[in-house]
């Protein structure tokens, strides 16, 4: 799949000559993209003369940063430690299950990415998932295949 | 809003701002925390708007949106002011009636009230429920009061007067002075002198300074830092600036982890009213003194918490730690002398200026002062955020805050700390909680997670979990952590799935030993304690594990099996129908069994059974 880079090329003109930009400029691409294309890590080393292991670099290290494309819907089950107490670990299990792919993954059709992360914040309602930006707390298995079908029906309408 | 040109302008907008309000005016103040928002308090904000129209009450009743109240787990919270009735779980349904009952009439609407689950009792107002009434909430307490998103709701109950008071009066030491007499120590972890770190700052030597505040909040299990930051950011933002002034810096930066959205959103609207106002900006009501704010999104990495990986990330690069032989103090941010505090260390500062350093320094114990937030989280009756003067024990938290444990377990232990920390057993449930205390027993503070674990909680689970982390985490710079954590992850892993050997204990203790004293930074120095609080306080269960090849709390699956207990099974068929892997038969109305070469103990069929037929079970299968 071929990718527009005329966006990309916009935003690294915003932060030329600029200090520690990097992470920022990535944010930015992928808020545009939903990923880091490796098109635009070319273009950044070309434009902003930075090396490519640099890029790479952070775009590893930090887990923000996707170097695929994502699924439609993303799924962040919370492994934090007020979330492991609660079961969080059975959760994540039985999402990974239902959909049939590990954290990291993406489903087939590109409906759903699945993520765990550690701690979202919530802790007073653990376990905690969050789709998209919605928070769901308080989660077991019940609440999950509601959760699961209410996106893939969301998907269907849209 | 008009620029503020001195500080007596200031004043003068705050007594214009009371005097508009009338204090008997009803308020309808709505929860709107992350934590309320995941109990739908979006959609009961919706209804009570559309329901004070509907009544046309627009003009007569107020509806405040504030930050997070602390009791999340009974979200959506409602609070109607003046009275103070405190309404919890508010369905949609109920709102009409607590406008024209309560709002309009003062009529309390019994059954909609909070019900003491110790007691049974039902409580009216806010103050008086037990999860409150314990608390000292001198910081937290104004989030219930405010909405973040207007800048007058902070100033009216006295924000931004520790700036006024600051600016015309006080030279920077003074300043200075003031926090190292407070006897206030940073809420980010480590416990160091705030006080102390301003003054090495101030004093070395470079043009430009820079001030920083940590809202990486990585520990998980602990979420104050957001809650404050959604809540009252001026409050973080006035800290902030009085910082700047003690050390003579103009540049500020907070840096906010890229998963608390709503935290980034209403600092940057507090941002820009503070501008606005000439809060923030070129000559700070008319000072002569400049300072601003920028906002950074963290990327998402434990280790970033950490102050020199937080500069290396702030620079763009990746966020390894640097060897502290050089404090940020002196070469910090692109190499200038820099103050890293956490946020809710910031937010005290105005409270100190306010209200001075003897009255901050009577709360608290000798070497820990002022109030502590922590989220009481886990196994506990009560969840949520709850501050507390430093010294209180954990045995008042835990049973006469939290409300004891659910279901009538046993307590076990908490665990503080974060990753860094370990558990503490109930056998100390008396200590005293500061600084120093934890840190005797083998943990530490942390940024104020306290997560109850109880007799359900598997400790060399935990201690695996902790590991886990760790190693995820760990940046890889130094060899001990990397490897090191990874060797003890191993041994740890082996132990869980029975297969832990009278080796498995004398390792980990040296290799514990190794990695906390060859580690640069902070994560690694630290790792390996929740291994060894679970280790000095829990032996009894790693040696079930590795002799008896038992899990005593039924966690460790490899360890564990499931049974159906003839007795309770009316062979509804339900498990069976519900098993993942048809590991469940039997004829209907006849008891079923489980075949336990199959079963993955995925526990669908204990969430299914209405009979609690199912039971858990660990040793040899018989
Ligand atoms: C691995 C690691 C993670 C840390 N994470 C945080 C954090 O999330 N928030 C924070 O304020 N401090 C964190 N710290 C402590 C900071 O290094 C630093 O001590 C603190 O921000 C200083 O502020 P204070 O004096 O106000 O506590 C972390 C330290 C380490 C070693
Ligand atoms: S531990 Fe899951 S939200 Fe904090």
């Amino acid at each position: 799949m071929k990718i527009d880079v005329s966006h990309a090329k916009k935003i690294i003109q915003r932060y030329r000559k600029k200090k520690g930009i990097l992470i920022p400029l990535l944010q930015d691409i992928q808020a545009i993209y939903g990923y880091v294309p490796e098109e635009t890590v070319g273009l950044i080393s070309k434009e902003l003369s930075i090396y490519p292991v640099d890029i790479y670099g952070v775009t590893t290290f930090y887990t923000q940063f996707h170097l695929m494309p994502q699924g439609k819907h993303t799924i962040k089950v919370c492994q934090g430690t007020a979330c492991h107490v609660m079961g969080g670990k059975g959760i994540l299990n039985c999402i990974s299950d239902k959909l049939g792919i590990k954290d990291g993954e993406t489903t087939e059709d590109g409906r759903f990415s699945l993520e765990r992360v550690a701690c979202l914040g919530c802790c007073g309602m653990a376990p905690v998932v969050v789709v998209d930006e919605d928070f769901h707390g308080n989660c077991n298995f019940q609440k999950i295949d509601y959760l699961l079908n209410q996106y893939k029906s969301k998907k269907e309408e849209s | 809003m008009k620029k503020l040109s001195n500080p007596k302008e200031l004043e003068k907008l705050r007594k214009t701002i009371q005097n508009r309000r009338d204090p008997n005016k009803p308020v309808v103040t709505i929860c709107g925390g992350t934590g309320c928002q995941a109990s739908g308090c979006e959609h009961i904000i919706e209804t009570f708007k559309k329901e004070i129209i509907k009544q046309s009450l627009q003009e007569k009743i107020d509806v405040r949106i504030t930050g997070c109240h602390g009791f999340c787990e009974k979200g959506p919270l409602v609070v109607i002011y003046p009275s103070k009735i405190f309404y919890p779980m508010v369905k949609s349904k109920d709102v009409s009636r607590i406008i024209s009952e309560t709002v309009v009439n003062n009529k309390v609407i019994e059954e909609l009230l909070y019900v003491d689950p110790s007691s049974g009792e039902r409580i009216t107002y806010e103050d008086d429920i037990p999860f409150y009434k314990k608390q000292t909430r001198t910081i937290f307490g104004s989030n219930g009061k405010i909405d973040p998103k207007n800048i007058e709701d902070y100033i009216a109950i006295s924000g931004y007067s520790a700036l006024e008071k600051v600016l015309p009066s006080m030279k920077p030491q003074d300043v200075i002075d003031e926090v190292k007499k407070s006897g206030l120590r940073g809420r980010g972890g480590g416990g160091f002198r705030t006080g102390q770190k301003w003054e090495s700052c101030s004093k070395a030597k470079g043009k430009q300074k820079y001030i920083i505040c940590n809202a990486d909040e990585g520990d998980p299990g602990a979420y104050m830092d957001r809650s404050i930051l959604e809540g009252n950011s001026h409050s973080v933002i006035e800290g902030m600036i009085l910082g700047a002034f003690a050390i003579d810096s103009n540049h500020g930066y907070i840096y906010v982890r890229a998963e608390y959205p709503l935290a980034v959103k209403h600092f940057s609207i507090a941002l820009n009213q503070a501008r606005k106002l000439g809060l923030l900006g070129k000559n700070i009501l008319n000072s002569g003194f400049d300072f601003d704010i920028k906002i950074y999104q963290g990327g998402g990495a434990f280790v970033c918490g950490e102050s020199s990986a937080l500069i290396q990330s702030i620079e763009g690069n990746v966020g390894e730690p640097r060897a502290k032989h050089i404090h940020a103090t002196e070469r910090g941010l692109w190499d200038c002398p820099t103050v890293i505090n956490n946020v809710e260390t910031w937010a005290n500062i105005p409270l100190i200026i306010n209200k001075g350093a003897k009255w901050y320094a009577s709360i608290g114990t000798e070497k820990s002062k002022g109030t502590k937030i922590f989220s009481l989280v886990g196994k506990i009756n009560n969840t949520g955020l709850v501050e507390v003067p430093m010294g209180m024990t954990i045995k008042e938290i835990v049973f006469d805050i939290g409300g004891g444990i659910p279901n009538d377990k046993e307590f076990k232990a908490i665990q503080t700390g974060g990753p860094s920390g370990g558990c503490i057993p109930r056998s100390l449930m008396d200590m005293p909680i500061d600084f120093d205390e934890l840190k005797r027993a083998g943990s530490m503070m942390g940024s104020g997670g306290m997560i109850v674990m109880d007799e359900d909680t598997c400790m060399v689970d935990v201690a695996r979990y902790f590991m886990e982390f760790n190693l995820d985490e760990s940046c890889g710079k130094c060899s001990s952590c990397r490897e090191g954590n990874a060797r003890m992850l191993e041994i740890l892993e082996d132990i869980c799935v029975g297969k832990g050997n009278e080796n498995s204990i004398p390792l980990l203790e040296e290799l514990s030993e190794y990695i906390k004293e060859t580690s640069l930074c902070g994560l690694g120095k630290t790792a390996p304690n929740p291994v060894l609080t679970t280790l000095k306080y829990f032996k009894d269960e790693y040696l079930s594990h590795i002799q008896k090849k038992e899990c005593p709390a039924k966690v460790c699956k490899p360890l564990i099996f499931y049974e159906i207990n003839s007795e309770d099974c009316t062979g509804c068929g339900m498990c069976a129908k519900k098993c993942p892997v048809n590991a469940i038969t039997g004829e209907k109305k006849k008891p079923h069994t489980i075949d336990k070469d199959i079963c993955t103990k995925c526990g669908t069929c204990i969430a299914t059974c209405k009979f609690n037929a199912i039971q858990v079970k660990t040793g040899e299968k018989k």
